[in-house]
């Protein structure tokens, strides 16, 4: 749980592609541990605030801060960053060329942050882990949607982030494979990861969830425990958008 | 025929041999040039795009012939212009450079389109790892896009093959040349081409097997 240190600060983030404007001014902090689940309609701008955290898309204006490096700064050493943030992505985006175990263990290998059977042993701890031990040396097209997401996982843990974004995890599933992903994905908050969670999953929002943030139209509207968010909402946006989705 | 073949066969054999070399070692120059204007022409850098973008079509827009003529005359009369008096190219230097220069034009646009064919994800999967863009590139994107360019690549590989004849008109003594010759001397001409033609596609047809079977190989791992 939430250790009271701030890993992620966002101070007035604005980001527009072209004349649109995504995210208006949005200011947020994240601390070491915390599991915070961004909620919001589809174009509310949650998913570019989550890329913007590793700069998958360039801010326009404000600051990012994550563990101490100002990430929207042009002379950071962003891969260095990111080495530190992993990824989920909604369609895994796993790599279709490589086994499974090449998925995971490429990104050590390539980066030297482990050596080929450091990372290989590494690769079969993940996989033990996430439940899929006997698929090492499956192709990803070999996999269902939940275990594709599973290696994903794998995948991204094989760097040793200390922070997790998760961008509708469980959007592309089919409805029997969700449990299997959140399960993996409650694990991981519970051995303490810091998350960042776009996802639809009320139900996991409001068991997971250190704190649940509404974003509608580029801005934060209301942010508070899973409690307080869901039973007892105090804007009107989100009691509207709570309506439609309970 | 029979003729022909007895008394010129081996001449035809090594002529062929010459149409081979010039074609492996044009192909060999034109990967490489095809691979850095591609990845030119896909990144975000104006002035590589500009450059790339006036490689392709400068050099799509000129005739193989034309091209060929500039460089095996063109080229070392300028040079000898500047004051280099020595400076000569011979019939395979010329042959190859234009050539490759050709094929890689052809080349670079047939990468790109491979490479833009990956989904974005895999950049993204790729970048959110810590890898930077040139190792995304060589280890995620291009072994993708390659699977994908192959039948393409290959098709090139074959018109370069049987662009080689072009290179008869600067005197290279490829199959082509060799034909002329024969044809000239025994004024058999629909044997003698004949013969030339059925070369030709022999080692296309071979060629093209080939490939095939590299293609299944290549994409067995996907499943």
């Amino acid at each position: 749980m939430a250790e009271g240190k701030t890993i992620i600060s966002v101070k007035n983030l604005k980001k527009s592609f072209g004349r649109l404007d995504v995210l208006k001014d949005m200011s947020m902090d994240i601390e070491k541990g915390e599991v915070v689940v961004l909620l919001g309609p589809s174009g509310s701008g949650k998913s570019t605030f989550l890329r913007c955290l590793n700069q998958l898309e360039a801010a326009t204006g404000g600051t990012i801060i994550v563990d101490g490096q100002t990430v929207t700064d042009r002379h950071t050493d962003i891969n260095k960053v990111r080495e530190n943030i992993g990824m989920l992505f909604q369609h895994f985006n796993l790599f279709p060329h490589k086994t499974v175990m090449q998925n995971i263990t490429m990104a050590p290998i390539a980066l030297k942050t482990m050596s080929k059977e450091d990372a290989h042993a590494k690769g079969l701890a993940l996989l033990k882990r996430v439940g899929l031990s006997d698929k090492a040396d499956a192709y990803p097209s070999q996999l269902s949607g939940g275990q594709k997401q599973r290696v994903a996982i794998a995948r991204a843990l094989a760097m040793n982030p200390d922070i997790m974004l998760f961008d509708e995890p469980t959007s592309a599933l089919d409805p029997e494979m969700v449990g299997e992903v959140l399960a993996v994905m409650k694990e991981l908050a519970a051995d303490g990861m810091t998350m960042v969670i776009v996802t639809h999953e009320i139900g996991f929002a409001r068991e997971v969830a250190d704190r649940v943030v509404f974003i509608d139209a580029g801005y934060i509207v209301e942010s508070g425990s899973p409690k307080a968010i869901f039973n007892h909402p105090k804007e009107p946006r989100t009691i509207d958008f709570l309506n439609k989705v309970l | 025929m029979i003729a022909i073949i007895q008394t010129y066969g081996s001449m035809l054999v090594q002529a062929l041999g010459k149409t081979l070399l010039l074609t492996l070692l044009s192909l060999s120059f034109a990967m490489i040039i095809g691979l850095i204007i591609s990845l030119m022409n896909v990144g975000k850098n104006r002035f590589f795009n500009f450059f790339g973008t006036a490689y392709v079509d400068g050099v799509r827009g000129v005739p193989l012939i034309v091209l060929a003529y500039f460089i095996y005359f063109g080229v070392p009369t300028g040079v000898k212009m500047m004051g280099f008096q020595d400076f000569r190219l011979t019939a395979l230097q010329a042959g190859t450079i234009a050539l490759a220069m050709n094929c890689g034009a052809y080349m670079a646009e047939i990468i790109r389109a491979g490479i833009e064919s990956i989904d974005k994800g895999q950049m993204e999967a790729s970048r959110s790892l810590g890898l930077n863009y040139v190792k995304t590139m060589r280890l995620v994107i291009l072994p993708q896009a390659f699977r994908v360019m192959i039948p393409s690549i290959i098709n090139q590989f074959i018109i370069t093959l049987k662009d080689t004849s072009i290179l008869s008109v600067i005197g290279f003594p490829e199959l082509t040349n060799m034909g002329k010759t024969i044809a000239g001397n025994t004024f058999k001409s629909l044997q003698t081409w004949a013969i030339v033609g059925i070369m030709y596609m022999i080692v296309i047809v071979a060629l093209s097997k080939v490939a095939k079977r590299v293609e299944r190989r290549v994409n067995l791992g996907r499943g």
